[in-house]
């Protein structure tokens, strides 16, 4: 199954290596991974996605809680959460292609941000599986290049908890699962 | 204003330590400068392995953090095997290691390496400090770390600029470490369910692991042993945890575990794991493990719980809190029935056992450490190394208190012996401490008979002498017909050696001749090095082969079948 964890952190240097080291070091296999400020100084996020079974994916829930600069694991696979992908793509768009490539930018709800000759760059925002169909679309006239974010995840509500309080009481969580 | 090597030692004064294993070299030479005053023994290794491993040793004796030090570059990385030996049985070291100044990282300058990035999986912790003003905290950190919940190698990283740089300094307050969670509290519920199976179970068996002789719980495992008339089965780490003279007690599980010890897991219906990680040279073929029993497992780092078997009920916590918790609830219970089967599937052991064999002028590796105890029994910590003799060790010595018995456990480190016994007899200088230790283990580390003789250090060796690779040999011989591939060694003169060393020397290969060299060496007021040249192809018995399940176990032939020499 696919899991999705938010991961605060301190932001110290080295701290990427430590949470990426502890995958490595237990054998799974990073599908995509996420990093960027948050709203608290000093505190960075990580979003990391991996595919596993549910038993592996609650220990290395309290593997990265054995890590010194980790300050909380959220584990949102299975709760009510808002998941965004960010994709650029450059396709290739001559003017005789373009306003076929704009009708479906239209549908999609994505946004052209930057055309030249022969090609074009469309920014979307979306669920995975939306842009996976995004790309689809396009792929007849030729996808030139693509980057994409990976998951961006949060959960809907209030739900989330204090940094430290949590903690623990999610360690417990595992163990007990 | 102090500079950051004065700084250094003023820390770690301040943390009680009295005694560092170090060596050192360029870019700690700031360190070494500054140590000279201050009130602090520095033992001089001969290699940076050894440092660690007599840190670990110290720390396994003690319960004390021990510490470390070198240089940058190769230094640092000799280090590595004594770290991850510490990681792997939780062992409290700190190593300080010096690094090249911080204008030169990343230029691959003289004798610079990334000894954070190396050490990143093998330590619990570690840092890299680039100024002076940050030593203080990160040193308090390290030692915090290192002992606290379940214990680890922390290793800091220095550059030279920050040792030789100065700034002012105060002692640093608490470490507040808003990520880290060092101990757990069980659920009220998990409690209770705990209790429960206890009290109902039928056929219970204790495994008690290294995590009783971290949190001290020897004398509440003891109460409720005795209450709820429960077995007790130890792991290689767990011995001494539980004395060995206890009615109660097994012995030690596992790969080289007694037939009755393997037999009473495997037709348990509750196991109450203490402590302990269900390593696979404890279960061997986890489908066929204890499948009737259900499982109780105690231990304070959430992630081994259900890492290898699935459990019934995990309590996370500290074993000695967890069992106050438990034990008022248990209910005294008669399991007469239950020990009185298991006193009974001891069957033939006695007879097979080779310490009850008419004496056939072989020298047998269980006689010498069957004799050894014998004599020692005591105020005695004995550090083995790592095969055959470590597993003879735990089936003939009798540990009756914690950290009597100190040995690389879960890495297997060859080596280990010897400069970990310097570390024990330093941390505990009015106990009796013995290194038990192969040929092949002893060549691995022999260059710390010069420390043992420099720093005048009285701990007696046994080298259980056999002339091979033993373990490996023993494998080989029931796995691989018997092609003795890179098993056979052409060894020293042990004696001479021992020697040119300074130290005093015995062989022996009678086994009449061995309490009078145990007695001679207790005598000598030195290190003494005891050559134990024992029959050469005999092997450790019982055994589960790898993947194996427990109740599969390879015996001693018995002797009525015996042809001639065993194997």
């Amino acid at each position: 199954m696919t899991i999705t964890y938010i991961v605060r952190v301190e932001n110290r240097p080295g701290v990427l290596t430590r949470v990426t080291e502890v995958f490595r070091r237990r054998a799974f296999n990073i599908e995509s991974l996420t990093v960027g400020h948050t709203e608290m100084p000093g505190v960075s996020r990580m979003t990391i996605v991996v595919e596993t079974d549910a038993d592996a994916g609650r220990r290395m829930e309290a593997h990265l809680y054995k890590l010194v600069n980790v300050l909380h694991v959220d584990t949102v696979t299975e709760q009510p959460s808002v998941f965004r992908d960010l994709a650029m793509i450059k396709v290739a768009a001559t003017p005789e292609t373009r306003s076929q490539v704009m009708q479906l930018v239209d549908v999609f709800r994505a946004r052209v941000i930057d055309v030249s000759p022969a090609s074009m760059v469309i920014e979307i925002t979306g669920t995975e599986d939306k842009i996976d169909g995004f790309v689809d679309v396009l792929r007849p006239y030729t996808v030139l290049e693509m980057a994409r974010t990976g998951r961006l995840a949060m959960r809907r509500g209030v739900s989330e908890p204090a940094a430290a309080g949590g903690a623990s009481a999610a360690a417990d969580d595992v163990a007990a699962a | 204003m102090l500079t950051g090597a004065q700084i250094i030692w003023e820390c770690l004064v301040g943390e009680g330590v009295e005694v560092v294993f170090g060596y050192p070299g360029g870019a700690i030479l700031p360190t070494y400068d500054a140590m000279l005053d201050y009130p602090v023994r520095h033992i001089l290794v001969r290699h940076e392995q050894g440092a660690v491993h007599m840190a670990d040793g110290y720390a396994r004796a003690s319960g004390r953090v021990g510490v470390a030090i070198a240089t940058s570059g190769p230094g640092a990385t000799n280090m590595v095997t004594g770290i991850a030996t510490a990681m792997m049985d939780s062992s409290p070291v700190v190593c300080i290691t010096g690094q090249v100044a911080s204008a030169l990282i990343g230029s691959d300058a003289f004798q610079e390496i990334d000894i954070t990035g190396i050490t990143l999986p093998v330590t619990k912790h570690n840092y890299l400090v680039t100024k002076p003003e940050d030593i203080a905290p990160t040193i308090r950190e390290a030692f915090y770390i290192a002992r606290s919940g379940r214990p680890g190698p922390v290793l800091v990283d220095i550059t030279k600029d920050a040792q030789q740089a100065a700034c002012e300094y105060v002692w640093p307050p608490d470490p507040k470490l808003p990520g880290y969670r060092p101990t757990h509290t069980p659920r009220p519920d998990a409690i209770q369910q705990a209790i429960d199976l206890i009290n109902r179970a039928e056929r219970p068996v204790i495994l008690a692991g290294h995590g009783v002789i971290l949190s001290g719980a020897t004398s509440i495992v003891r109460e409720l042993v005795e209450r709820a008339q429960i077995p007790v089965a130890m792991t290689l780490l767990g011995i001494g945890g539980f004395p060995a003279s206890h009615p109660l007690n097994l012995g030690m599980m596992g790969m080289h575990g007694e037939a009755w010890v393997n037999t009473a897991i495997q037709e348990a219906d509750l196991l109450l794991a203490l402590g302990m990680r269900f390593d696979d040279r404890v279960t061997g073929k986890l489908s066929t493990y204890a499948a009737h029993a259900r499982k109780i497992h105690v231990d304070i780092d959430p992630s081994e719980i259900g890492k290898i078997v699935k459990v019934d009920v995990a309590l996370v916590g500290d074993v000695r809190d967890v069992l106050n918790r438990i034990l008022p609830s248990v209910a005294p219970t008669d399991r007469s029935g239950w020990l009185g089967h298991i006193r009974s599937i001891t069957g033939d052991c006695a007879v097979r056992d080779i310490t009850n064999l008419p004496d056939s002028g072989h020298l047998y590796a269980a006689h010498v450490i069957q004799d050894l105890w014998r004599e020692t029994i005591g105020n005695t910590v004995v550090v083995t190394d790592v095969g055959q003799h470590q597993m003879w060790e735990a089936q003939y010595y009798r540990h009756e208190e914690p950290r009597s018995l100190i040995s690389s456990g879960g890495l297997g480190t060859m080596g280990f012996a010897v400069p970990a016994a310097l570390g024990a007899k330093i941390a505990r200088p009015d106990a009796e401490v013995w290194a038990v230790v192969g040929d092949g283990g002893f060549q691995m580390t022999m260059a710390e008979l010069a420390t043992i003789a420099q720093e005048s250090v009285d701990i007696n060796i046994a080298i259980i002498d056999n002339g091979y690779l033993g373990m490996v040999r023993q494998m080989q011989e029931f796995f691989y017909e018997r092609r003795y591939a890179a098993t056979p060694l052409a060894n020293p003169d042990f004696c001479k050696l021992a020697e040119a060393f300074g130290l005093m020397s015995i062989s022996v290969s009678k086994r009449a001749d061995v309490i009078p060299a145990v007695q001679r060496a207790r005598q000598h007021p030195g290190a003494v090095v005891i050559d134990f040249k024992v029959e050469q192809e005999d092997s450790v018995y019982p055994m589960v082969p790898f993947g194996g399940a427990l109740q599969d176990m390879i015996r001693r032939p018995s002797p009525i079948a015996e042809t001639g020499a065993s194997g």
